[in-house]
């Protein structure tokens, strides 16, 4: 049987300054799944996908990866690091946040370099991640001269290049034009068609529903409100207007008033 | 014409700190004399030029460097105008400064070439003294020429060299060169996201101009500019917090690595050897004329 990718027990969050973050988590990710995320602002979508990325770590309970613990200590292992860090990517929500090197080509080659890989391989990678999104003309070009949909497709290239199994992605379609949207579904869906296992968080039901085998719902009192498919999960109105996904519309048709529930 | 009030005079500064900085890569990326060479010889040759011109007491010698300095410009396609204005406008105002006091006789003695004021007599003033006669002075003259002439070539230099390599290059060519990796690595992202806090800043005080109408008092524009530094102090602090966190993610162990990709051709070569016989040349007119 295939090991768990990621296995969260009870597992609570609270920030350093004392404010919750997340309680009592419980859900396994198989290898291949794709998971979303849904929740709205301040639920604790971003902080879950920093435990999983071993960036934050657990105040209670604990975190499973590829069968192993995942802790700050083991972390401090450059081999296990290294080994945990080709393995698992994550996309930061805010392109600026990712883009730290003074180029886009330096950027796109930093996981690679960082993970010691040889020269020439570095720059295979670099270049082979910049064609496959067709972003090599920005390849000299620094992020300040970069639209928000080209430092979305840089940060999904400098992931691209270490090729890890497990994307992690924070809002991957927040901020952009329509077009560059459906450019980044698409972009989502190539990689379930590879096999990768997918953990996404978002608040845009429609995006969920295209991209989600799995749909999880973080609610405002930043515990699981519910799991299961997509289909299931999103239609379940009452569910969604509990963790504030949903609201209630009320508009006029002449002089009929029409209340329904509504989305954005 | 209306006159700005410090808000507005902030915002243009930082627009044209923004533009100035892409002008400067666009320099960079010109296919001239020095945009050409590799990055590294170029690092040692001006470093080598910056000592000499540091050094040396002649002002001929940094006459000559200065003059190097317009004609590799020119080479190098950087419009003279540009170029000098960038060395020239903050020497009369910072290095003018102190070099105008040298010329005079109470600060450096010496043959006087012209005299200023005639005094009834000496004065002696605390630590200072003053002779009865305020002059002008060849050797004080002969001090701030060589003060002046020294800082422009300095300045030439520098802005040469950032005028014609690409940030990016420059800070590759000194992890090349050995200089410690994680200082460059802290200037390539300081460079970097010093233009993430310009562009914040902007848009701060675009979206308080847009919603004030009229004049408000230099006290209440002083209050919310210190209010918006707090901002912006939390925000880079959240920033960093955040940077760290993706660059752990993507494999950082608290050691930085550069991938260099420069090639010494040539031409490289003949630059280099160029730069030191020029030097050479200097050292032995100078032994020469002593």
């Amino acid at each position: 049987m295939n090991t768990p990718v990621f296995t969260v027990s009870e597992m609570s969050y609270t920030y350093p300054d004392g404010l919750l973050g997340l309680q009592e988590i419980d859900f396994t990710v198989m290898p291949g799944e794709n998971v979303v995320i849904l929740g709205v602002n301040g639920s604790g979508k971003s902080t879950l996908l920093k435990l999983l990325d071993g960036l934050y770590f657990p105040s209670a309970g604990k975190i499973n990866a590829f069968g192993e613990p995942l802790t700050e200590r083991r972390l401090q292992d450059d081999e296990y690091a290294f080994a945990f860090r080709r393995r698992v990517g994550f996309l930061f929500q805010d392109p600026d946040v990712q883009l730290f090197s003074p180029t886009v080509w330096q950027e796109v080659a930093f996981s690679p370099l960082q993970m010691g890989l040889p020269k020439k391989e570095v720059e295979e990678r670099a270049n082979e991640a910049l064609s496959a999104l067709a972003i090599e003309k920005l390849r000299d070009r620094v992020p300040y001269q970069l639209s928000e949909g080209e430092k979305k497709k840089v940060a999904l290239a400098s992931l691209l290049a270490l090729d890890p199994e497990v994307w992690l992605l924070d809002e991957p379609t927040a901020n952009l034009d329509p077009r560059t949207q459906d450019w980044v579904i698409e972009f989502l869906l190539s990689l379930t068609d590879k096999g990768k296992t997918l953990i996404v968080a978002i608040h845009e039901l429609e995006v969920a529903e295209v991209i989600a085998g799995q749909a999880y719902i973080l609610g405002e009192d930043h515990r699981l409100a519910a799991q299961g498919r997509p289909k299931e999960i999103l239609r379940d109105e009452e569910l969604l207007l509990r963790a504030n996904l949903l609201h209630r519309h009320r508009h006029f048709h002449a002089e009929l008033e029409h209340r329904h529930p509504h989305r954005h | 014409m209306h006159r700005k009030n410090f808000v507005a005079k902030t915002l243009t500064g930082l627009t044209e700190a923004v533009k100035r900085a892409v002008f400067a890569e666009h320099y960079a990326r010109l296919p001239g004399l020095l945009q050409g060479l590799d990055p590294r010889g170029k690092i040692l040759t001006f470093l080598a030029l910056l000592i000499a011109t540091a050094v040396t007491h002649r002002p001929e010698v940094l006459l000559g460097i200065y003059l190097l300095t317009i004609v590799l410009a020119l080479a190098s396609r950087i419009p003279l105008v540009f170029f000098t204005k960038r060395v020239w406008l903050f020497i009369p105002l910072f290095t003018g400064a102190i070099a105008l006091p040298a010329i005079f006789n109470f600060i450096t003695p010496g043959r006087p070439v012209f005299t200023l004021v005639t005094l009834a007599a000496p004065i002696n003033w605390g630590p200072f003294h003053f002779p009865g006669e305020i002059t002008i002075t060849e050797q004080g003259l002969r001090g701030a020429a060589i003060f002046i002439l020294r800082v422009a070539a300095s300045v030439s230099l520098s802005v040469l060299l950032i005028l014609t390599t690409e940030w990016a290059r420059l800070l590759r060519a000194l992890s090349a060169l050995h200089f410690p990796r994680v200082g460059i690595l802290i200037l390539g992202m300081t460079y970097r996201y010093i233009f993430l806090f310009i562009k914040v800043a902007e848009e701060m005080f675009l979206a308080r101009r847009s919603r004030i109408v009229g004049r408000t008092s230099t006290r209440e524009q002083q209050r919310w500019v210190s209010a918006r530094l707090g901002f912006m102090l939390n925000k880079s602090y959240n920033l960093s917090n955040e940077v760290y966190l993706a660059m752990l993610s993507r494999g950082w162990n608290g050691q930085a690595r550069f991938l260099d990709d420069f090639h010494f051709r040539w031409k490289d070569a003949a630059w280099v050897v160029f730069t030191f016989a020029f030097l050479f040349l200097i050292v032995f007119f100078t032994w020469i004329y002593k």
